[in-house]
């Protein structure tokens, strides 16, 4: 039960994390959140310990993709204003 | 090896992806309830004295140190330098109104310089909001420290540092004495997006306040903006049915 307790802490640390870098996403924070919530909610029932591990390993995924997207829209951005 | 004390350049800017409007006056643009963050220049600035860090050792560097002059909503690009992992960050507050313009701001500069000591300063080539890519230079030249703008590689080794310059059509390598200003260029490194704890952990880090009094420099403008205009707009193209639809339009034009 410990185990499953930790995990629930994992998972509410992964969603905070999202709820943060959401406020970034460039289609707007209206449309970036309840999309979140819906994909949180989709796995509410798991209970196995290994498929909440790989639901918050997909997770860890998003967050990286996200930080790739934003870098880059970033660089692109600026290459375009400045280097092209 | 000499051990690093790194001073960061942090400006406060219109965010990157803010559709940029002239206010009624056509004096300036506006502001007032924008999306502001640290300029990307700055950001590549304090993200190359990171790595510095942890290329070199944690003892090669024995501070970073953030610092911006700005109103005093600034403050919030210094909590994002030290979210990065800069150690401190020192806040030269301008009242709301005050321009500085790049002379102003390299004299603060190197008053602050000389409080501090460091050997390397390390800014971004420009800001993207004025575009003038004049402080690192100034500072320079007020220092009479060598200056590497443009920098797409940073390498230190004893007491002298190698950078790679971004020039018209190819790369050039320098190499300098230490203390010396480095100008980073878009390709340097690729900033860390920081996170909520860090965030919350950079509210602990020091932040030094000093004013525009406490030191003595003339910041009355030397230049005058006369006029602020948007681009021209882009004028919307045809389709033409037919080559010889096209050539018609083209001679019309007068591109034949």
């Amino acid at each position: 039960m410990s185990n499953l307790r930790n995990l629930r802490y994992q998972v509410k640390d992964l969603y905070k994390r999202l709820l943060f870098l959401g406020r970034e996403y460039p289609l707007g924070y209206s449309y970036f959140y309840p999309k979140l919530k819906n994909a949180f909610m989709k796995n509410r029932n798991l209970t196995n310990e290994d498929e909440i591990k790989k639901a918050i390993d997909s997770g860890e995924y998003v967050i990286k993709e996200l930080e790739a997207l934003y870098y880059l829209k970033k660089y692109r951005a600026i290459k375009r204003a400045y280097y092209n | 090896m000499t051990v690093l004390k790194i001073l960061v350049g942090c400006k406060r800017v219109i965010d990157f992806a803010v559709k940029i409007r002239v206010n009624s006056a056509r004096t300036a643009v506006e502001t007032a309830d924008i999306k502001h963050s640290l300029n990307p220049f700055d950001e590549i600035g304090v993200q190359e004295a990171i790595n510095l860090r942890e290329v070199l050792g944690k003892d090669k560097v024995s501070e970073i140190i953030a610092l911006t002059c700005g109103p005093s909503k600034s403050q919030e690009q210094l909590r994002t330098a030290l979210a990065m992992g800069a150690d401190r960050a020192i806040h030269v507050e301008t009242s709301k109104d005050q321009t500085l313009e790049p002379l102003n701001v390299a004299k603060i500069f190197k008053a602050i310089i000389e409080k501090e000591n460091p050997n390397l300063v390390i800014l971004g080539k420009q800001a993207i909001d004025d575009d003038s890519n004049q402080t690192g230079q100034m500072l320079a030249g007020l220092l009479n420290w060598p200056q590497a703008t443009f920098a797409s590689k940073v390498e230190i080794d004893k007491d002298s540092i190698t950078v790679t310059r971004e020039v018209d059509g190819g790369l050039e390598t320098i190499r300098s004495k230490l203390p010396a200003i480095v100008t980073t260029d878009l390709r340097l490194n690729e900033p860390k997006f920081v996170t909520l704890p860090n965030i919350m952990k950079a509210r602990k880090k020091p932040l030094t306040k000093f004013s525009l009094q406490d030191f003595d420099i003339d910041v009355t403008p030397r230049l005058e903006t006369i006029s602020v205009t948007e681009p021209t707009t882009r004028k919307s193209g045809t389709k033409v049915d037919s080559v010889d639809d096209l050539i018609s339009k083209l001679k019309s034009a007068g591109a034949l």
